[in-house]
């Protein structure tokens, strides 16, 4: 039976981008309030869960055309290369650097090597979650 | 006066949330529940909100808006499952 849920698909098309920016301002505010990869990648995942539940696993995966194992990689050298990386500086491991930057448009700016240290939970926290739900989730 | 409110606001609405926890193990039928579930969500955002008034801070305010990402997509999963017996199709055009 096809059922009509077209009040959820075009509710879902709006609330998605608020969730997503929402995470991203999330992953932004760990680095001095509560928040940071984890729970924004939670966050993440949980609107892609929300575009799963409204379409389907085909629709889902053309839009995103993402390896989510292939992700988990990529999070998991971004946050072992952040904490390798200060060995070369003769440090102790996952030591980061910070300092302050003049950017053209945002002005004086504090960057952080923390935030891709961050980048790299993020990766690994969407990867291993989606990975979780669409092998569960499938049916035959 | 207004923390004496702002406290047996919250000792009501947790008076509630128990009462909805009984709907929810006892609850008959699998919509029964779901509802109940959607009820403490909202419940909880309401409860963080009055805490946040007590203690006078704005820090609390990002949970309110987590809390209720989640209740939604929770409660749509669960809707989803009573309307079409799957969570997740693989193409729903079939």
């Amino acid at each position: 039976m096809k059922t009509n849920d077209i009040i959820l698909q075009t509710a879902t098309k709006v609330v998605l981008f608020l969730i997503i920016l929402f995470s991203i301002h999330i992953f932004f505010a760990g680095h001095y309030t509560p928040g940071g990869g984890f729970v924004g990648g939670l966050l993440t995942s949980g609107a892609i869960v929300l575009l799963l539940l409204a379409f389907d696993m085909k629709t889902v995966s053309k839009i995103l055309p993402v390896n989510y194992i292939h992700m988990i990689a990529v999070g998991l050298l971004f946050a072992i290369g952040t904490g390798a990386g200060a060995l070369l500086f003769n440090v102790p491991f996952l030591t980061h650097a910070f300092g302050h930057v003049d950017l053209p448009i945002l002005g004086d700016t504090s960057l952080h090597t923390a935030t891709l240290f961050d980048l790299g939970v993020f990766l690994v926290v969407v990867g291993v979650t989606m990975t979780i739900i669409q092998t569960i989730g499938e049916d035959e | 006066m207004l923390n004496t409110i702002v406290l047996s606001a919250i000792l009501i609405i947790s008076a509630a949330t128990i009462g909805l926890v009984y709907r929810v193990i006892k609850g008959p039928t699998t919509p029964d529940r779901v509802v109940a579930l959607d009820a403490i969500g909202i419940n909880l955002v309401a409860i963080v909100a009055l805490i946040s008034i007590a203690l006078n801070t704005s820090a609390y305010v990002e949970v309110i808006l987590l809390i209720g990402i989640l209740a939604f997509i929770g409660t749509v999963a669960f809707s989803k499952y009573l309307e079409k017996g799957v969570i997740i199709e693989n193409d729903r055009d079939r």
